[in-house]
């Protein structure tokens, strides 16, 4: 099988409205005759089910928390850029187009990412208009600041809590087609398997996640908006239920995965400080607009930090890039942060952290400007630390954050099986191997606000769709498959728990595909991942029933996919013989310790076709052409 | 790493077996709990005793884990979301409780919040006020330009101050006549403060209204307990604020 992008020939400026008017269209009254499955609710899920409805398809929503508003959008908290160049700091649609497929470390596909940037502004407009609580100045117009990768002020946000308000804003607009029957909502559900009939996506099974009961919908195509696997990592900073499933299962069905191992680790966390922990929690990179990274210049210097004084401090951000200081793009700031408690100059009880002072930008702005930009992350800081940033700097750490790899889709993101759209996180396509902060918002709500809805009716105006009922005999199959494995990790009975086995996958992922990775972890890695899933399969305890809400049992399940899921993960990072943005293999680096990209060999989409548990995947590539912005060793220096 | 005393803990939790069963309180240890473990970690760590011993996990609900998702509840020692004001379940922590003590778990209760298992209720109640007029009606498409809504910065606070409600329900369990006003309150006053959709707004706080009646929440009498619960610290002047709405709206509404 060659893999198609599909991305419409011409100049990159005319690219997508000329596919949009080349696009076939529905006419309004035949929309109302389709069924169209979300999954996940996130921005992207809840964004394209509004859009879908309003035009009058019928929507079926599923989502695994109990509500469509929990989806883990919610908890993020910078901002969201566009190019609107309202500051008038010569920002452009064509900056922001660079500076993303730059800040990819130049492993995206340059025809999305345009077509991203295109669509920014009008995520704005769409969002301002449903009522969403952007900052303002006096004036009433909006604010903006910066974000990590970028030297003008795009970002738009409300307080630390821009993905909360984004996300209601499009929860509200998918209510009111639950309101007007157009959108029907299922809630804790978790999808088990795809439904695949004639080659084409026509349906899902999940479980009701209350009754235990395996239930099935058919429809004419599936989109994915089911998030990113950071969790398999065990801490990171998604929500408990984030999870891998449903675009593994989507995988094993057919659907290709693009560049697993471009993950990405968020440089300021709150640092890991126990066994207990079930996760990390993110301190937003905003906050690099006004704090200031710093170590000890001593190695070993245990003083308190307000006792060691400004010569003997390292704010080696600033020292080693002066263009764009503490707001370094994300991989370059954790990749520092690394080296950093790796020389020794760590702070904190275990040495695995740094310094993210405020006490200048207090100095400058006085304490109530700073609780005004940031006040809920302060709070959330102390409570979780018992610290009080307003008096002491906080202590920052990586953590795995948010995942670029995913399902590989085309121009039309659609994956390589007819009828499954991705979208959102879910999906790989347009943050390259590094995504820059506040982009992950744009690309969620351009997905499904801007993209699906047109491309969705492309697909249904010209695939020849026969009718599918949920008592197909493929519905069937799958659900034996789903209570037969059900039935499965509830016999073995074994002494060791899902979270367990969650928790050893996790600490081997980080040190052997974290934050930095060599042949030698790898390889050893893809020796222990197979015998860690054999054993799960042997000795798991999952208690309680099926037939139940089964807390357990769910983990349980998520857990044996991310066994799975971890070994193509890693057999892709092996394969990648060159560092690139997130991906930084200690092989291949500079004189000075920065990603080296090999694009002789490299420039391209890994895309891996599944071919069965334990079997290797059979990879293809989709070759990488930049055209508009030329490739270069990234500097910020 | 500093040694930090682990604390030992009772606990006495309402396990329910589902919807239609009595439900009961059991009493159980928590051992060994790092203070700076937050609650929900706590209860995790209970947990995954429980499953050693072949026994079942208690179900409880949690997302984020940062305290915006609004998926944790939990009445502990008889106050939603704990002892600390303006913080979430999930970000309270041990070092708030003393070695030995006792501390009892409970579900939110309420006649709207029907109890599903254990200390997991459904709150869908929740989505169908929004369902009802919670929203600004506009589809997607080519809105004007952001910047031609001006919104001064005073009135854009004091809408994200009511837009900040995390939909968590813990105003509800908080109130004697177990009220969603403040939820409904905080939704209908962020809306209102904004030039954004006025041309419904009559329609929409009657309408979230007469669903939250309809849906079996109580009335409002001033207890205040609602604010002195809510995670997100969202005041009770949001309540006036629909009051004044609602009443506008029965006297002046041309529907």
């Amino acid at each position: 099988m060659t893999l198609d992008p599909k991305v419409p020939e011409g100049p990159i400026e005319q690219k997508w409205d000329k596919h949009r008017f080349n696009l076939k269209l529905v006419n309004p009254a035949n929309k109302r005759k389709f069924e169209i499955l979300v999954v996940g609710t996130g921005l992207a899920g809840s964004s394209a089910a509004a859009s879908l409805a309003e035009l009058g398809y019928n929507v079926k929503v599923f989502c695994i928390q109990d509500s469509p508003r929990r989806a883990h959008s919610i908890a993020a908290q910078g901002g969201i850029n566009a190019a609107k160049n309202y500051p008038n700091d010569g920002d452009s649609i064509w900056r922001l187009f660079y500076d993303t497929v730059k800040g990819g470390d130049f492993r995206s596909r340059e025809a999305n990412v345009y077509r991203l940037a295109q669509v920014s502004n009008n995520i704005i407009d769409q969002c301002v208009a449903q009522g969403v609580p952007f900052a303002r100045e006096y004036g009433g117009t909006l604010s903006n600041r910066s974000f990590g990768g970028a030297q003008v002020s795009r970002t738009f946000y409300a307080r630390g809590q821009t993905g909360q308000q984004l996300l209601l804003g499009a929860y509200q607009a998918l209510m009111r087609q639950v309101g007007r029957g157009q959108v029907q909502m299922f809630p804790r559900r978790e999808l088990l398997e795809l439904v695949v009939v004639d080659g084409a996506a026509r349906g899902i099974v999940c479980r009701n996640l209350i009754t235990g009961k395996t239930e099935s919908y058919a429809g004419h195509a599936v989109l994915l908006c089911t998030g990113g696997y950071g969790n398999v990592f065990y801490l990171s900073t998604n929500a408990m239920a984030s999870n891998v499933s449903a675009t593994w299962r989507a995988h094993k069905k057919g659907a290709f995965f693009a560049n697993p191992c471009y993950t990405q680790i968020h440089p300021t966390c709150i640092p890991v400080s126990g066994d207990y922990q079930s996760k990390l929690t993110l301190m937003s990179e905003s906050l690099r607009n006004d704090g200031r990274v710093w170590v000890p210049k001593k190695k070993g210097d245990t003083r308190a930090p307000r006792q060691i004084p400004e010569e003997e401090r390292d704010y080696y951000l600033e020292r080693k890039y002066p263009s764009f200081g503490n707001l370094v793009p994300r991989d370059v700031a954790s990749r520092n942060a690394k080296q950093m408690t790796d020389e020794g100059r760590g702070v904190g009880e275990t040495g695995l952290s740094v310094y993210l002072d405020f006490s200048d930008a207090i100095k400058r702005l006085g304490e109530e400007k700073i609780k005004e930009k940031y006040g809920n992350l302060f709070d959330m800081y102390h409570h979780i630390t018992s610290e009080n940033p307003y008096q002491v700097p906080m202590r920052i750490y990586p953590a795995v954050h948010y995942t670029m790899g995913g399902l590989w889709v085309d121009y039309n993101l659609m994956t390589t099986i007819p009828g499954l759209f991705c979208l959102g996180e879910a999906n790989f396509s347009d943050h390259g191997a590094n995504r820059l902060g506040a982009s992950a918002l744009m690309q969620g709500l351009s997905d499904g606000y801007f993209v699906a809805p047109y491309t969705l009716g492309g697909y249904l105006a010209s695939a020849k769709l026969g009718a599918v009922q949920s008592g197909h005999p493929a519905f069937r199959e799958a659900e034996r498959a789903v209570e037969e494995r059900i039935k499965t990790l509830l016999a073995v009975k074994g002494k060791k728990t899902a979270v367990e086995f969650h928790r050893d996958l996790g600490r081997l992922l980080w040190d052997d595909c974290g934050m930095a990775r060599n042949a030698k972890g790898l390889k050893e890695a893809l020796a222990k991942i197979p015998a860690m899933r054999e054993e799960f399969w042997k000795n798991v305890d999952v208690t309680g029933s099926g037939e139940e809400l089964n807390m357990t049992l769910e983990r349980a399940g998520r857990v044996a996919d991310y066994l799975e899921f971890s070994e193509l993960m890693v057999r892709d990072a092996l394969h990648r013989e060159e560092s690139c943005g997130g991906h930084f293999r200690e092989e291949y680096q500079t004189a000075d310790g920065e990603a080296k990209r090999d694009d002789e060999k490299f420039s391209y989409v890994a895309a891996w076709e599944f071919k069965g548990v334990g079997q290797d995947a059979q990879l293809h590539k989709e070759p990488l052409a930049f055209e508009n912005v030329h490739l270069a060793q990234r500097s910020y220096a | 790493m500093n040694e930090k005393k682990k604390l030992n803990l009772t606990l006495k939790i309402w396990r329910q077996k589902g919807p239609g069963d009595a439900g009961r309180f059991v009493e159980c240890k928590a051992e060994n709990i790092s203070p700076d473990a937050s609650f929900l970690e706590m209860l995790d760590v209970v947990n995954e005793g429980l499953v050693k011993r072949g026994e079942e996990a208690i179900a409880f609900d949690s997302d984020c884990r940062e305290g915006i998702c609004g998926m944790c509840s939990l009445v502990i020692n008889g106050k939603p979301h704990g002892p600390e004001l303006g913080t979430a379940t999930c970000q309270l922590h041990m070092r708030t409780f003393q070695d030995g003590d006792t501390i009892t778990v409970e579900p939110f209760r309420a006649k709207a919040f029907p109890p599903v298992k254990d200390l997991v209720v459904d709150r869908s109640a929740f989505d169908r006020i929004v369902a009802a007029g919670g929203f600004v009606s506009v589809n997607t498409g080519n809105p004007q330009d952001a910047n031609s809504i001006l919104i001064g910065h005073a009135v854009a606070e004091k809408a994200m101050d009511a837009a900040a409600c995390i939909g968590c329900g813990a105003c509800v369990a908080a109130c004697p006549n177990a009220s969603a006003m403040l939820f409904v309150a905080a939704k209908v006053s962020h809306l209102a403060l904004l030039p954004q959709g006025q041309p419904e707004r009559m329609r929409r706080v009657a309408q979230m209204r007469a669903q939250m009646d309809a849906e079996g929440f109580g009335n409002c009498s001033n207890e205040y307990a609602c604010e002195a619960a809510c995670p997100k610290e969202i005041s009770v002047r949001a309540i006036a604020r629909l009051n004044r709405e609602y009443l506008k709206a029965s006297l002046c509404s041309e529907e």
